[in-house]
């Protein structure tokens, strides 16, 4: 199914599955739902996600597109997906209970690409941006790669996260969990140990900024995972673009959402990243 | 349900709206199956124009009730980069290519026309004279004065058909269409989005959108953009591609129902890529 390296093409349209899954983790929902006619994804990858009841005249008169959620993990004929309510779109998804309709697009984008051989990989993350990071656990381990994950969170509810990565050290912002301070301190700390290591991002876009400047600095190797807004998730809009180091804007749902930290351009948050 | 739009022969009367709909893009994200389930009749490429352009700062989308404010600003290769890169992929399409061009002057669009001249892979020219976010596209098709001089001044460097896309931006659209018929228009399309603005939560008073003001799509628009077609085929004997917020067959015939022969998804295809192909055959 696969054109690009770390691409798994998707269906042509939406399809609808049911939720079969749905659980609390501290602020965060994870559901899973069956889905038996769209191929398995590979970590970093996407789905536009809609419920198929009641998407529309939330607040605002909103959600109307579909939401761009990363896939957390993946069995032959199922997907989960983790959702944090930051608007219409993941009020309504947050909602969904066993049973529910949701019509999915995808698997869609470019996703992570394994580490050099012999390299340790460092997952590096935070948030709601832990999704795309803990499915490339699973699939660095079942690969037998050595992997070390370094998660922060703006407290102790949001930490809760952490579990659906094993083995992670943890920051939070207040200290209430883990190391207090930032998770690119962790990360500094790491790379001081191996400088061989390849660095893979999801996060909030300051933190994500951050892993960025440490990566190009340190020349390792840094696959960041972005997120950005987009109408369509399938390269029609030209909606979800990212400044890259060439100064040409890069759509990061076809383009991306992983991409290499030297190809972002340095100031790609004040063009717009984070408004 | 065959349709003879400008002498072209269409399957169905489904096409997409330019710009709503990359090929290329498509192949990469659900490759064999975009041209095996081709849901569009013909396919309208994105606007072309003389040089590349990189589009506009993000943010560019800015989501509404019952659809979206976009500022993209026009990205693309430019004629030369569509001749040698985009056109051979296209070509290879299922169905009829109509190449959609702008111009800021009589003198770009006509080397656009004749660029595109020998080019048989183009069924047809879609004429941009009417994206509310470029400068450039505000004014020709909001004057039917300045219509006329430009079609006068092009309409001869090319023997394709030509199908001028109206602005739904302007005082009388009547008054537009009926221009572009006298001065040798062989269709209309319409609408284009309707010129919008999209307040920044978080800063009172700014625009949201990297380019300043946009372009509203989707069923937020739909009523508009029938009264406009409305009027429009009670003004002119052209064929019209009508378009915006077209999201079902139920709408699709009431822009049918309203004298267009053709119509054009958009903003619906981008919540579903297949949802054309849905509507035209639940139209046949």
């Amino acid at each position: 199914m696969s054109s690009d390296d770390h691409r798994v093409q998707a269906p042509f349209g939406a399809r609808e599955v049911t939720v079969a899954t749905a659980e609390q983790i501290g602020p965060y929902r994870v559901f899973g739902c069956s889905d038996e006619l769209g191929p398995r994804p590979t970590a970093g990858q996407f789905y536009m996600l809609a419920s198929s009841e009641r998407w529309g005249a939330g607040s605002d008169e909103r959600p109307y597109l579909p939401r761009a959620i990363s896939v957390l993990a993946a069995g032959d004929a199922d997907l989960s997906f983790m959702i944090e309510a930051v608007g219409p779109g993941t009020e309504r998804l947050e909602q969904l209970v066993e049973g529910d309709g949701l019509r999915l697009l995808g698997p869609l984008g470019n996703g992570f690409s394994a580490p050099a051989d012999g390299a340790r990989a460092i997952l590096c993350g935070g948030g709601i941006g832990i999704a795309p990071l803990a499915m490339m656990q699973q699939q660095l381990l079942s690969a037998g790669r050595e992997v070390t994950a370094l998660l922060g969170f703006r407290d102790g509810a949001h930490a809760a996260g952490a579990r659906l990565i094993a083995g992670a050290q943890v920051a939070t912002d207040d200290g209430s969990v883990g190391h207090q301070g930032l998770v690119t301190e962790l990360l500094l700390a790491e790379l001081d140990r191996d400088s061989n290591a390849v660095i893979y991002s999801c996060g909030p876009p300051q933190m994500l900024d951050a892993v960025r400047a440490i990566g190009v600095a340190r020349g390792a190797a840094t696959q960041l995972a972005l997120e950005a807004p987009m109408a369509c998730g399938f390269g029609a809009c030209y909606g979800c673009v990212v400044k890259a180091a060439d100064g040409s804007y890069r759509r990061s749902c076809v383009d991306g959402p992983v991409i290499s930290a030297d190809e972002l351009a340095p100031d790609w948050l004040e063009v717009g990243g984070v408004k | 349900m065959t349709v003879n739009l400008c002498g072209i022969e269409l399957a169905h009367p489904v096409i997409n709206g330019s710009g709503t709909f990359d090929v290329i893009a498509a192949r990469r994200v659900f490759g064999a199956e975009v041209d095996e389930q081709f849901p569009f009749s013909a396919f309208v490429s994105k606007t072309i124009t003389p040089q590349p352009r990189a589009g506009n700062p993000p943010p560019r989308l800015f989501e509404t009730a019952a659809g979206l404010i976009n500022s993209i600003g026009l990205p693309n290769r430019g004629l030369a980069g569509y001749l040698k890169d985009e056109l051979p992929q296209l070509a290879t399409l299922p169905v009829p290519l109509i190449t959609n061009v702008m111009g800021s002057n009589a003198d770009e669009v006509g080397q656009l026309f004749e660029a595109l001249e020998g080019r048989g892979e183009i069924a047809a020219i879609e004429l941009n004279v009417s994206c509310p976010n470029v400068k450039t596209g505000l004014d020709i098709g909001s004057d039917p004065g300045e219509l006329s001089k430009l079609l006068a001044a092009v309409r001869e460097k090319t023997t394709k058909p030509l199908i001028v896309k109206l602005t739904p931006n302007t005082a009388n659209v009547a008054l537009v269409a009926a221009a572009a018929e006298a001065a040798g228009a062989d269709a209309v399309s319409l609408i284009n989005t309707l010129r919008a603005f999209a307040a920044d939560p978080a800063r009172p008073g700014e625009a949201w959108l990297g380019g300043g003001t946009g372009g509203q799509s989707g069923p937020a628009i739909r009523a508009v953009a029938l009264a406009q077609t409305v009027a429009v085929a009670a003004a002119v004997e052209l064929p019209i591609v009508a378009m915006g917020g077209i999201a079902s067959a139920a709408n699709g015939r009431q822009f049918l129902d309203a004298g267009a022969l053709v119509i054009a998804v958009g903003t619906e295809s981008f919540r579903d890529p297949a949802a054309a192909g849905r509507i035209a055959a639940a139209l046949s």
